[in-house]
Formats: C-alpha cells, sequence, structure tokens
C-alpha cells in the first residue's frame, strides 16, 4: 500500500483522534483519582503507630507518607506526623527505615484534635474535672471524657454567640466613633456627636453588663477541666478539655466507629468554621462565599449577556459595527482574568464604590463602605468576565428558532418585540442556559480577579446573615478557590495542610459539577420539548 | 352567486423581488365566503401573491410591488391600517405546522391576547369555538394545558387554522397547508378546510389539483406570473378555458 493511499484511507488519522480523546481523558481520570484518593482518605481515622529508634528515641503518630532513603539502596524512608507542635516545634519528622527498632500500634494511644496548637499524640493519663479525677484506666474513662468534650463545645458555641451578641451591641459606638472621626478629621463641629457616643456608649454599657456577667462565667467554666496526656516520650501535658475538638484512640475502634469518626470529620470540614489560619477546621465560609458570589455573578450576567444578544441578532443589521462588536466579544473572551480584577477594582470598588460612598457614606468617610473590595463588586467584576460566553451562546440559541415559528407569531398580528419576547425568547432558553451553565463553570473556578475585589483569607462574616438588610452586598467573603491557594501556598504549615487543599479542590469541583448538572438537566428538559416541534 | 364585495382583490399587481418580477399585472378578486385555491407549477407566483395579502412579503429583502391590494374593500398599504390589525383581518397558516413552545390554550389565545383581550369567559368561548371549527376540539378538550408541541402533525396544523381563526378574522390564506402532511391527516385536514367557508373567506394555495378539485369552489390558475384563468372548479376542470390550463390539469406539465 502506497503512502498516498494510507493517508487516504485514514486508519491512522483514526488512531490519531483515538489517542487524543484518551489522553485527554486520562488526564482528567488522573486529576480527579488523585483529589479524590486523598481527599477522601484524609478523614479516615488512620492507625497511631509507635517507633522506637535505634538511638532510643520514641516516636507517636501517623504513618503520613513513604518515599526512597536518599543514604541507604533499597531502602525507604517514612514521613511521621508527630503533632504535639508546642513541645516539639514541628508536625512532621523523617525516620530512615533502617534506623527503626521497634514499630507497633498501641491500642492506649490516642490523638487529640484541638483548636490550637493542632494535634496532639499521645496516652492519656487522668482527666482532671472540678469534682476530681478520673484515672485514664478507669472504666469510665471514654465515657467521661467525650462527655466533658461535650460540655466544653456546648459552652464554647455559647461563648461565641455571646460575643457575636456583643458585637452587634457595640455596633451603634463603633459606627458613631466612624463618624466622629471622620468629622474630626474634616474639622467639623463634634459636640453633638459626642454627646451622641456617650449616650450610646452608656447604653451599649448597661445591655452589655448581664452578658459579660454571664461571659464570666462561663470562661471560668471552660477554664475548668483538662486531660493530662503522655507524649512517647513520657513528658506529661496537661491540656484544657474546652481546647479539644474531638479525642480519638483510632487503634481500637471498630470499623462502624472509624466510619462514624470519618463522617463527623467531613460534616465538620463542610459545616464548621476555619480555624488554625484555615489549616483545620471547616470551608463552610469558603463555600458559601462561594455559592453566593456565583449567584449574584449569574443574575448580573444573564440579563446583561441575552439583552446584548438579543440586540446583535435581532435588531442590528449586519455591517461592520456588528462585526467589529463580535470581533471584541470574542476577544474579550482571551483576556487574562487578572486584568478584568485590575479594572474591576479601578472601576466598580474606587470609582462606583467610592462615588457611592461620597454620595450616601459621607459621614463615615474616610473608613470605605463600598469604597472596597466587596462580594457586590466581585460578582459584577465576575459577570463582565463571563459576559463574552453568553452572548455567544444566546446568539446561537437565537438563530436556531425556526423561521416559521416567527412568522407564525408576525402573521397573527404580533409586532416584533411581542414575537421575540412571548415566542422567540421562550424558544431560544436552552441556548441561553448554556450560556448561563459556562458562565457558572467559568465564574466559579476563577479566582485572581476575586483577589482585587473582595475574597478575603477569613471574613469575620458572612455575607448573608441576621441582622438587617440581611444581604451584606459591602462585605468581603471567602472563596473556595482563594482558600486552595491560601492553604496550600500562604499557609503557615503547609504540609499539614495539604491534604485539606485536596478536599477543598474536591469540594469545588462537586460544587461545579452539580451546578452544571442542574442546569444541564434543566436544558435537556426544554430541548426535549422544543425538539419535537420540528415535524 | 359571488358576493357584491370581493374579500380580497388585485388589481393590477406586479411584484417581485430584487428587480426580478414575480407577478406581473394580477387581476384577481376572491369572493366572500368561499374557498379559492390558487394551483399553477413550482416558481409561478402563487405563494408570493398569497403573502401580498397579508404582508409577509414585506419582511424579505429587496421586495417591491405595484398596483392595489384591497381586503374587506380597505387598501392593505392604508397608512391609517396598521400591519398587525391588517393580520387580525387578514390570518394565515403556513406549509409547515408552526405551534409556538407554549400550551394549546395560549397558543389557540395568542391572537386574542395580542389584541388585549383579558376577560375569561370570552377567552374560553373563543378557545372552544375556533378548535371546534378547526376539528380539534373533542381531541383536545382534556389537555388545553398540555404542550401544543406533544401533538402529531396533522393535530398541529389544524391547531394552526384554530390559532388564526381566534382573533376571528375575515379572510384565512392558506398556503399549502398538507404538503407537510401524511395522507390520512391531509384528510382530515381538507374536511376541516371545506367547512371553513361557513366563518371565513379562504384563499388556499396548493400544488395537488385533486386537492384543489375536492376542497375548492373556486380556482384560479397562474403560470409564469400571469393569472391564466379564473373560474368555478368544477367547471373549470370539466371544460377549461385556456389551452395551458387543460395542459396543466391534464398533467402534461407541472
Amino acid at each position: 500500500m502506497s503512502v498516498r493511499r494510507f493517508l487516504a484511507v485514514g486508519t491512522a488519522q483514526r488512531w490519531l483522534t483515538a489517542a487524543a480523546l484518551l489522553l485527554a481523558l486520562a488526564m482528567i481520570v488522573g486529576l480527579v483519582t488523585v483529589v479524590v484518593r486523598v481527599a477522601a482518605g484524609f478523614f479516615w481515622p488512620h492507625p497511631l503507630v509507635e517507633l522506637v529508634l535505634a538511638d532510643g528515641t520514641r516516636l507517636l503518630g501517623e504513618e503520613s507518607g513513604r518515599d526512597v532513603d536518599p543514604a541507604v539502596a533499597g531502602a525507604t524512608r517514612v514521613r511521621m506526623k508527630v503533632g504535639n507542635r508546642e513541645l516539639s516545634g514541628a508536625d512532621f519528622v523523617w525516620v530512615r527505615e533502617v534506623e527503626v527498632k521497634e514499630r507497633r500500634e498501641p491500642r492506649d494511644a490516642w490523638l487529640l484534635e484541638r483548636r490550637e496548637y493542632g494535634t496532639f499524640y499521645g496516652t492519656p493519663r487522668r482527666l482532671e474535672g472540678p469534682r476530681g479525677a478520673v484515672d485514664a484506666t478507669a472504666p469510665g474513662f471514654a465515657a467521661a471524657l467525650a462527655k466533658a468534650i461535650d460540655e466544653a463545645a456546648g459552652r464554647f458555641d455559647e461563648e461565641r454567640a455571646l460575643l457575636a451578641r456583643a458585637d452587634r451591641l457595640h455596633a451603634p459606638v463603633a459606627r458613631l466613633q466612624v463618624r466622629l472621626n471622620a468629622a474630626t478629621v474634616a474639622g467639623r463641629d463634634t459636640t453633638a456627636l459626642k454627646a451622641e457616643l456617650d449616650t450610646a456608649r452608656a447604653r451599649e454599657q448597661e445591655a452589655l453588663a448581664p452578658l459579660l456577667e454571664r461571659l464570666a462565667g462561663l470562661r471560668a467554666a471552660l477554664a475548668e477541666g483538662a486531660l493530662v496526656m503522655a507524649t512517647a516520650d513520657g513528658q506529661e501535658k496537661a491540656i484544657p478539655v474546652s481546647g479539644i475538638v474531638r479525642a480519638v484512640a483510632p487503634n481500637g475502634l471498630s470499623t462502624p466507629a472509624k466510619l462514624a469518626v470519618y463522617l463527623a470529620r467531613w460534616w465538620e470540614f463542610l459545616a464548621g468554621t476555619p480555624r488554625e489560619s484555615n489549616t483545620e477546621g471547616g470551608i463552610f465560609p469558603a463555600i458559601f462565599g462561594t455559592a453566593l458570589m456565583v449567584l449574584l455573578m449569574t443574575v448580573a450576567v444573564v440579563p446583561l449577556g441575552v439583552v446584548t444578544a438579543v440586540y446583535l441578532n435581532e435588531y442590528a443589521r449586519d455591517n461592520a459595527f456588528t462585526a467589529a462588536v463580535r470581533l471584541a466579544l470574542a476577544n474579550l473572551a482571551g483576556v487574562p482574568s487578572i486584568v478584568f480584577g485590575a479594572f474591576g477594582l479601578a472601576f466598580f470598588v474606587y470609582t462606583v464604590g467610592g462615588g457611592i460612598d461620597r454620595l450616601f457614606f459621607a459621614d463615615t468617610l474616610p473608613t470605605p463602605t463600598f469604597g472596597t473590595g466587596g462580594i457586590l463588586w466581585a460578582s459584577l467584576t465576575l459577570a463582565l468576565l463571563t459576559v463574552p460566553v453568553v452572548v455567544v451562546a444566546t446568539e446561537e440559541g437565537l438563530q436556531s428558532v425556526p423561521q416559521a415559528v416567527r412568522d407564525g407569531a408576525r402573521a397573527l398580528g404580533a409586532t416584533r418585540w411581542q414575537t421575540l419576547r412571548r415566542v422567540v425568547l421562550p424558544y431560544a432558553a436552552p441556548g441561553i442556559l448554556t450560556g448561563a451553565i459556562l458562565a457558572v463553570a467559568r465564574g466559579a473556578g476563577e479566582v485572581a480577579p476575586l483577589m482585587l475585589t473582595g475574597v478575603v483569607k477569613l471574613a469575620p462574616s458572612l455575607a448573608l446573615d441576621g441582622t438587617a438588610p440581611f444581604l451584606h452586598l459591602d462585605r468581603k467573603f471567602m472563596h473556595l478557590g482563594f482558600h486552595i491557594y491560601d492553604v496550600g501556598f500562604q499557609s503557615p504549615n503547609v504540609e499539614a495542610a495539604k491534604p485539606m487543599v485536596y478536599a477543598t479542590v474536591l469540594v469545588l469541583l462537586v460544587l461545579v459539577v452539580l451546578l452544571n448538572l442542574t442546569a444541564i438537566a434543566l436544558r435537556t428538559r426544554l430541548r426535549r420539548r422544543l425538539k419535537r416541534a420540528v415535524v | 352567486m359571488s358576493a357584491p364585495r370581493p374579500a380580497l382583490e388585485a388589481v393590477r399587481l406586479v411584484a417581485g423581488f430584487a428587480g426580478q418580477e414575480v407577478l406581473r399585472g394580477i387581476d384577481l378578486a376572491v369572493p366572500t365566503r368561499r374557498i379559492t385555491a390558487l394551483i399553477g407549477p413550482s416558481g409561478c407566483g402563487k405563494s408570493t401573491l398569497l403573502r401580498c395579502f397579508n404582508r409577509m412579503n414585506d419582511h424579505l429583502s429587496g421586495f417591491f410591488r405595484r398596483g392595489r391590494l384591497l381586503a374587506s374593500g380597505r387598501d392593505v398599504y392604508d397608512p391609517a391600517w396598521s400591519l398587525e390589525e391588517l393580520r387580525f383581518t387578514v390570518g394565515m397558516v403556513f406549509q409547515k405546522p408552526n405551534p409556538f413552545p407554549m400550551s394549546i390554550r395560549d397558543n389557540v389565545l395568542f391572537g386574542p391576547s395580542l389584541a388585549g383581550v383579558h376577560d375569561r369567559a370570552a377567552l374560553d368561548t373563543t378557545l372552544e369555538s375556533s378548535l371546534r371549527h378547526a376539528n380539534l376540539w373533542d381531541e383536545v378538550k382534556d389537555r388545553l394545558d398540555a404542550s401544543a408541541l406533544d401533538m402529531s402533525g396533522g393535530q398541529q396544523q389544524r391547531l394552526c387554522i384554530a390559532r388564526a381563526l381566534a382573533s376571528s378574522p375575515d379572510i384565512l390564506l392558506l398556503d399549502e397547508p398538507a404538503s407537510a402532511l401524511d395522507p390520512i391527516a391531509t384528510v382530515r385536514l381538507e374536511e376541516t378546510v371545506r367547512e371553513l367557508a361557513d366563518v371565513v373567506t379562504v384563499l388556499l394555495v396548493t400544488h395537488n389539483l385533486q386537492q384543489a378539485a375536492r376542497v375548492a369552489h373556486r380556482t384560479a390558475f397562474l403560470y409564469l406570473g400571469e393569472l391564466i384563468e379564473e373560474g368555478e372548479t368544477t367547471a373549470m376542470f370539466a371544460t377549461p378555458r385556456e389551452r395551458l390550463t387543460e395542459e396543466y390539469i391534464t398533467g402534461r406539465f407541472g
């Protein structure tokens, strides 16, 4: 067979296309597999290992990795997570396999997840409480510890609620303080403001008094109770019960009990708030911030994109101008997203936000309200970034509306607008939805522009809460994509936080897939109904 | 037995696209409450003529026309007569069924809702009478809120007739309404069209001579943009006056 014949038949081309598809699939499957494996395994209670080394050192912790020992051919070394950061200074140590004399999995080894200083590994000695101590060998020890942790958690939650209430009580004073500062800076008369501030302070003190009393009681109760633990090398350390999130002795647990711990950890991750500069705890504020931001973005981008596409496709003539607009739109989709971020900062935050502040919040300047990054400006910036996608998809949707249907409406006496509004747009709905899907997928994964327009490492409060006006569009927010960057690359303890990064990636992927599936299901339903119209 | 004033009238009508004449001086009067068929070989201009009466050609680029066009005795280009109102008077049904992506009820009541009718009772009456005239009422009365897109092709086309009737037009233009339908659906549609003469004047374009013979009271034969012959269907099919007509209806060309 000649080369020409071979090329003409196209067998090689067929294999090449198949190989390309296979490569793409392999990369996607590989990415998802790695993420799911690390993320899903992270929360499982792994066995606690005690190692006795040749020099007599004892280590207790979890084996978290293994690689080739650079010093001895054929041997490996183990990365041990040993925790106890306040004692040893490092979460992880490398142990050369050749130095290990003894390895065992003690059933009395516990790990404590703590609010501060990370994980503690050790053997419990006794639980000290206001009503005396319970020895670790006593039969009721585990139950007593669980009860003490549970009680402390309840008190801890109450303390947080009280602090939030105190914050709300303080809000009027804080606002007046800002106004007073602004007036002082501007050289205005401050007598009235000062009097108002004194009244507000007095009112705050009055309302705060019972609250502070309760808080003092709570804190006293929280300070009580400590769990005395022994580390692997025999040091004793008293750990306040109020600082313990969860105490687990994984080596003695049955599989269902491990599963319970596993699910509880996932739940904490999904529904909890972060601690230890985001390397532990949950990511709920980031999930919430991402979802709300995507929602606001969709609300902004769909009308804008649809209206633009309608004008381009239904009203504007095909001429050099519309060709230029289409070209500009296509190019806009290729502009680096950080450029959109810079534009959002300059236009939305400084110009529009600054203008709003000068008009409506002048009495608090120079403290900005809308003149600083916030969820509204971030959403609008992303809306701008995704508008070309919506325009192109909507135009395709509009072009797919059969001329016969348009003619039918016109022949019934519908004006151009009525035809558009009542017949053409419903027909183009699947195309519009496709645009929204693409915009959501793009917007949910975008990080760079957000860093300039309102995303933060740790937001003190959600953008949606119980205080009027409930939706706080000026607030800064947390975002899963930024969270991945922050935890993975900006945290003080990258190694310990690495699995958190994978878990966060998994959550972001699932969130995007869920958003897409919802929109695709909706589109499929619409399409199925429209398909039957074609005879 | 034609009515004194014709429902539709074309006087020395010349029309075409981009300088190319499609109709070359047509004089035609369509009598009220009768069914008139326009026949002729493909490209003879019968659809263009039909679309002149409700000004659908005006949306196509390069369209021009000279001569007068009257509907119910009124000039269709009368500036005081808006395009939309003209189309309430002169309804149209197309070759392919074109139901809108909405319920059967909303499809039928599309015209009245455009005209601003909101009275429930009046709308329900219109809905039922339109569907009855289109021979569709018994088939759909239990599922008026179902999507029109779930109907069969024949039902969809009769729905389009009902939709056109709901605006209570004086005249209904049918542009090869059965060409996309199977034979059984075509029979049903022809029955429907025959009964329409009770309520409206019908101008029907068809390429099917048997259909013209079965349905139309009167027939007009167009050839290369000219009206060759027009008269009572039975008379024309039995004894055509023109040689061209005879050759066409006997199938010597077409």
